[in-house]
C-alpha cells in the first residue's frame, strides 16, 4: 500500500479498476501519509478524513454495482483553499475568513465530485494567493519535500508540496501570475495553467479576475491531463467561460507519451525569458535539454518578445487594481471576521478595524497599491498604461506563435529559495514571477514540467511550455513527449528522488 | 520619484477601509514608493496609438438564458456572516453620533 501512494493517479485508477485495491484503502493510505508527514510539510490547512472515507465507500459501492463514474472514480485529490467547498471551511489562508463555511460548492468542486474523486482536504497558499512562497499564509508556510527549509513555491505551495510529498496524487491550484507553474518547478512536479476561460472560476475566491485560472498540479503530465479533463468546459455561472467544446487533454498527453517524439515541432526559445541573471544550474540544464529536444526532432528557433520586459510592471498594476476591488467584499458583514473597535463604532470604523486585523501585510500592500493605481489622476498613467502593455504582450505572443508551435523557457529564474530569504523585500519577491506572468496577461496556456536537478544545489528545475490560446492539447502532447524523452534519465517521476522527508519516513515506518 | 508619502498612504488606507497603525503607514510608504517607481515604467511604451486590453480572451455577451436557477436560501446566504438573525445580515451602526 505504501508503494501505491507513490504511483501516478493513472496507476491508482487502474488498480481500482482491476480490483487490486478499494477506494477506502487507497484513501486511508493517503490519510495515513498525511498524518505521518504533514506535521513537517504543512501542505494542508484542513484534512477531512471522515468525509473522504464516506465518499470512498460510496465510490467502492458504485464500482461494485458496475456504475463507476469514469476512470478517476475513487481516486483522492486535494483542493487549494481559495476554492470553495460546501460545508468545509475555506479560508484562502486569511484570518479574515477563518472559520467560514461556504454554503455552496465551486463548479470545479462539483465536477470533481461528479467524476467520483475523493477530496482529502484543503491546501495552503499565500493569503488570497498573493505570493510566490506560501510565506504570506496567515497559518504558516508550507515546506518543500526536497528540503524542508525551502519554499514549495507559491501561491499554490500547499498543492505542490502535497503532490510532491505523496500526500495526494494530484491537486487543484489557481494561477494568476504563475501560482501553479512556479510551485511545480521548485518541487519537481507538473503544473498547468489552462487557457483563460477553459476552467470555470465560479467559486474561486477572486484575486484578479482577468488573470485568475484554475488548473491541475500533478506528478505526471498524463495525470495533469486527467484532472484537467474533469474540471474544464463551459459553465454558465462564469461569464468569462469559453462556450466551446474541448478535445481530450488525456488523449493528447497519452499520444505524446507514446510517441516520445518532437519530430516537426517548432520550439521557440523566448530570449527575454532566459536571462543572464538566472541561476547557472537552471540555465545549464535548460540548454542541455534544448539540445536533447533538437535531437528528438524538434526545430529550435529563437524568438523575441520585446515587451515581456514590461510584463511584471503591468502585472503589478493590474493585479492590485483588480484585487483592491475584489477584496472589498470582505466588509465585516457577509463573511468571516468582524472586529469592533474599542467602545464600538460605525460600520465604516468596524470595517476598517476588521480589515486591519484580518488582512496580512502583503494583502494590505496590494490593496493600497491597487487603490492608488485606480485613483483619480493616476488611473491613465498606471492602470490605463498597464492595459496597453497587455495589448503589446499579446501582439508579441501572436508574432512568436507565427514562428513556433510552442514556446519554452525555464519556469523560474532560480530553484527553491530558503524560507525567510526574500520575505522582507516585496519587490525582489515580485521578480520571481518574471517568466510566468506573460501567459496570464495574454490568457495563453502554460505548463511546467520537471527536467532534472540543478548542478549547484541538487534541487528541481522546471521547463515552461506555452501554447497559443485554446491550444492546451498541444501543451499536453509536447509536455508528455518531453517527459517520455527524459524518463530514461529521470525515471517515471523526478520527485521519487526527493529526500527531504527521509528522516520522518525512516522514523515512522 | 517620491510620490507615495505617509500622507498618501493614510488617504489610500482610508479609501480602502483599512485602519493602519503609524508603523504600518511608514513602512508601506517606503515600500509602495519603490514599487510605484518600478511599475511606472509601463508608461515608456504605452503610447496613445496602442489600444487597452482589459480581458485576455475577447468575448461578447456572456449572458445566459433568463431562467430561474438554483439559488441559496436566505438562511444559507447569511450562514457565514459574523452576525445575523437567521435571514438577514445584522450590521453595525450606519451613522455616528455626529451625523
Amino acid at each position: 500500500m505504501s508503494d501505491l501512494i507513490r504511483n501516478s493517479a493513472e496507476a491508482q485508477a487502474a488498480a481500482l479498476a482491476a480490483g487490486e485495491v478499494s477506494s477506502v484503502e487507497l484513501t486511508q493510505a493517503h490519510l495515513d501519509r498525511i498524518a505521518a508527514v504533514d506535521g513537517a510539510v504543512h501542505a494542508f490547512l484542513a484534512v477531512t478524513p471522515e468525509r473522504a472515507l464516506a465518499e470512498a465507500k460510496a465510490a467502492d459501492e458504485r464500482r461494485a454495482a458496475g456504475q463507476a463514474r469514469g476512470e478517476l472514480d475513487g481516486v483522492p485529490v486535494a483542493i487549494k483553499d481559495n476554492i470553495v467547498t460546501k460545508g468545509v471551511a475555506t479560508t484562502a489562508a486569511s484570518r479574515i475568513l477563518e472559520g467560514w463555511i461556504p454554503p455552496y460548492d465551486a463548479t470545479v468542486t462539483q465536477r470533481l465530485a461528479g467524476a467520483g474523486l475523493i477530496s482529502l482536504g484543503k491546501t495552503n497558499l499565500d493569503e488570497f494567493a498573493m505570493g510566490s512562497s506560501t510565506e504570506h499564509s496567515a497559518f504558516g508556510p508550507s515546506r518543500n519535500p526536497w528540503d524542508l527549509d525551502r519554499i514549495p513555491g507559491g501561491s499554490g505551495g500547499g498543492s505542490s508540496a502535497a503532490v510532491a510529498a505523496f500526500e495526494a496524487p494530484f491537486a487543484l491550484g489557481s494561477d494568476t501570475g504563475g501560482s501553479i507553474r512556479q510551485p511545480a518547478a521548485v518541487t519537481g512536479t507538473v503544473g498547468v495553467k489552462p487557457t483563460y476561460g477553459a476552467v470555470s472560476r465560479n467559486g474561486l475566491i477572486a484575486l484578479a479576475s482577468s488573470l485568475d485560472q484554475i488548473g491541475p498540479a500533478a506528478r505526471t503530465v498524463v495525470d495533469a491531463a486527467l484532472l484537467h479533463d474533469v474540471i474544464a468546459g463551459h459553465d454558465p455561472l462564469d461569464a468569462t467561460s469559453i462556450p466551446e467544446p474541448w478535445p481530450s487533454m488525456t488523449a493528447a498527453a497519452r499520444e505524446g507519451r507514446a510517441s516520445g517524439s518532437l519530430a516537426g515541432v517548432r520550439v521557440g526559445v523566448v530570449k527575454e525569458l532566459n536571462q543572464p541573471g538566472f541561476q547557472a544550474g537552471v540555465k545549464e540544464l535548460f540548454q542541455q535539454r534544448l539540445e536533447q529536444l533538437a535531437a528528438a526532432g524538434a526545430e529550435i528557433v529563437e524568438v523575441s518578445a520585446p515587451h515581456f520586459e514590461y510584463a511584471i510592471e503591468a502585472y503589478y498594476l493590474i493585479l492590485p487594481a483588480e484585487a483592491s476591488s475584489n477584496l472589498a467584499r470582505f466588509d465585516s458583514v457577509r463573511f468571516g471576521l468582524r472586529v469592533e473597535p474599542d467602545g464600538g463604532g460605525t460600520i465604516e470604523q468596524v470595517m476598517a478595524a476588521t480589515r486591519e486585523a484580518g488582512f496580512g501585510p502583503e494583502v494590505k500592500r496590494r490593496i493600497i497599491l491597487g487603490t492608488y493605481a485606480l485613483s483619480s489622476g493616476y488611473y491613465d498613467a498606471y492602470y490605463g498604461s498597464a492595459q496597453k502593455v497587455r495589448t503589446l504582450i499579446q501582439r508579441d505572443f501572436d508574432a512568436a506563435f507565427e514562428q513556433a508551435d510552442v514556446l519554452i523557457s525555464p519556469t523560474a529564474p532560480t530553484t527553491a529559495f530558503k524560507i525567510g530569504e526574500r520575505i522582507d523585500d516585496p519587490l525582489a519577491m515580485y521578480l520571481n514571477d518574471l517568466t510566468t506572468i506573460p501567459a496570464n496577461l495574454a490568457g495563453v496556456p502554460g505548463m511546467s514540467l520537471p527536467i532534472g536537478l540543478a548542478a549547484e544545489d541538487n534541487l528541481p528545475v522546471g521547463l515552461q511550455l506555452l501554447a497559443p490560446a485554446k491550444q492546451d492539447a498541444r501543451l499536453y502532447r509536447a509536455g508528455a513527449a518531453i517527459e517520455a524523452l527524459l524518463a530514461d534519465e529521470l525515471g517515471e517521476t523526478l520527485v521519487a528522488r526527493a529526500t527531504g522527508l527521509a528522516a520522518i519516513e525512516g522514523g515512522s515506518n | 520619484m517620491s510620490e507615495i508619502t505617509p500622507e498618501t498612504v493614510r488617504h489610500l488606507a482610508g479609501l480602502s477601509r483599512i485602519a493602519l497603525t503609524d508603523e504600518e503607514v511608514e513602512r508601506f510608504a517606503g515600500e509602495l514608493d519603490r514599487i510605484a517607481s518600478a511599475v511606472s515604467r509601463v508608461r515608456e511604451v504605452a503610447t496613445p496609438d496602442i489600444p487597452a486590453t482589459s480581458h485576455p480572451i475577447p468575448m461578447s455577451g456572456g449572458l445566459r438564458a433568463d431562467e430561474p436557477g438554483a439559488t441559496l436560501t436566505a438562511a444559507e446566504a447569511v450562514s457565514g456572516a459574523p452576525d445575523h438573525d437567521g435571514a438577514r445580515f445584522r450590521v453595525s451602526a450606519i451613522l455616528g453620533e455626529e451625523q
